[in-house]
């Protein structure tokens, strides 16, 4: 749905045909795809460089800029294009509506999540480093 | 609109689509099954790396739990894994990116790109971990 609206798409669907909204998805996986491209080799290449390292050598990694913002734009990027896939998956494989219902929102809910607990994350270890009190 | 839901009265009578067990195996369809599995396995993948980044968080003791796990055998086989899935999907939406600019239709390049695709993500794989052993990242 875009905007401030409460109508679903689908009331709109069954009052003037199309609800308009069937390429939005397209683009949204289409769009994070090329961004991943990068995003995913950087990953790899940040994964062995990170593998070896103690406690605080990974947080002096993550607190450099280049390193926090590349990881801010992979699991950003990552969980928007996530959402998208697992939906359109949990659309074709689960016509039960309830069924169906819950497993959407429980994606959404999972993805919208772990992306806020990991950017926090990486926020405060980029700007404060080491431990929660 | 009963009559357009599975489970409506002419459910019965509606023709479906051919099961999954009827197609002959052929390489196109395991490639497409392939994006999807690599990319539910990679689901998991964000998952373990939002773990990581909160366990760095929270400090040494979450951290060296979460790299001990990792470092496990059972946990380079599940990142082996997953650098796996990461350069099938990435292989596989590259060539999802050329078929929507309308190219790589003919059966014949769509065979070969799935190949290719598959044998892109098994050679990147090693690639990638001998290097990571050789530098000592991996032990």
């Amino acid at each position: 749905m875009t905007g401030n609206e409460f109508r679903t798409p689908l009331s709109r669907a069954r009052g003037l045909g199309s609800a308009h909204h069937g390429v939005s998805g397209f683009l949204v996986e289409r769009t994070t795809s090329i961004a991943l491209v990068p995003l995913c080799l950087w990953a790899v290449y940040a994964a062995i460089k990170v593998a070896p390292l103690g406690y605080e050598s990974a947080v002096l990694m993550l607190r450099q800029p280049v390193n926090a913002i590349m990881s801010l734009l992979l699991i950003s990027v990552s969980f928007l294009h996530m959402r998208e896939g697992l939906k359109v998956v949990i659309e074709d494989y689960i016509q039960t509506p309830a069924t169906r219902i819950f497993a959407l929102l429980l994606n959404s809910t999972l993805c919208w999540g772990l992306w806020s607990v990991a950017a926090f994350s990486i926020l405060r270890v980029a700007f404060v480093g080491g431990p929660v009190l | 609109m009963a009559e357009a839901t599975s489970k409506g009265k002419g459910a019965a009578m509606r023709p479906i689509a051919p099961h999954l067990q009827i197609w002959r195996w052929h390489v196109t369809m395991a490639a497409s099954i392939l994006t999807r599995a690599t990319g539910i396995a990679l689901y998991g993948g964000a998952i373990i790396a939002a773990v990581w980044f909160t366990a760095l968080m929270l400090g040494p003791d979450a951290f060296g739990l979460v790299m001990a796990l990792l470092g496990s055998w059972i946990g380079k086989v599940i990142l082996f894994g997953l650098t796996v899935s990461v350069f099938y999907h990435l292989a596989a939406g590259l060539r999802h990116l050329v078929w929507d600019a309308g190219a790589g239709f003919q059966p014949r390049t769509a065979n070969m790109s799935a190949v290719a695709a598959m044998a892109f993500a098994v050679v990147a794989s090693i690639v990638v971990w001998a290097l990571a052993v050789q530098i000592g990242a991996v032990r």
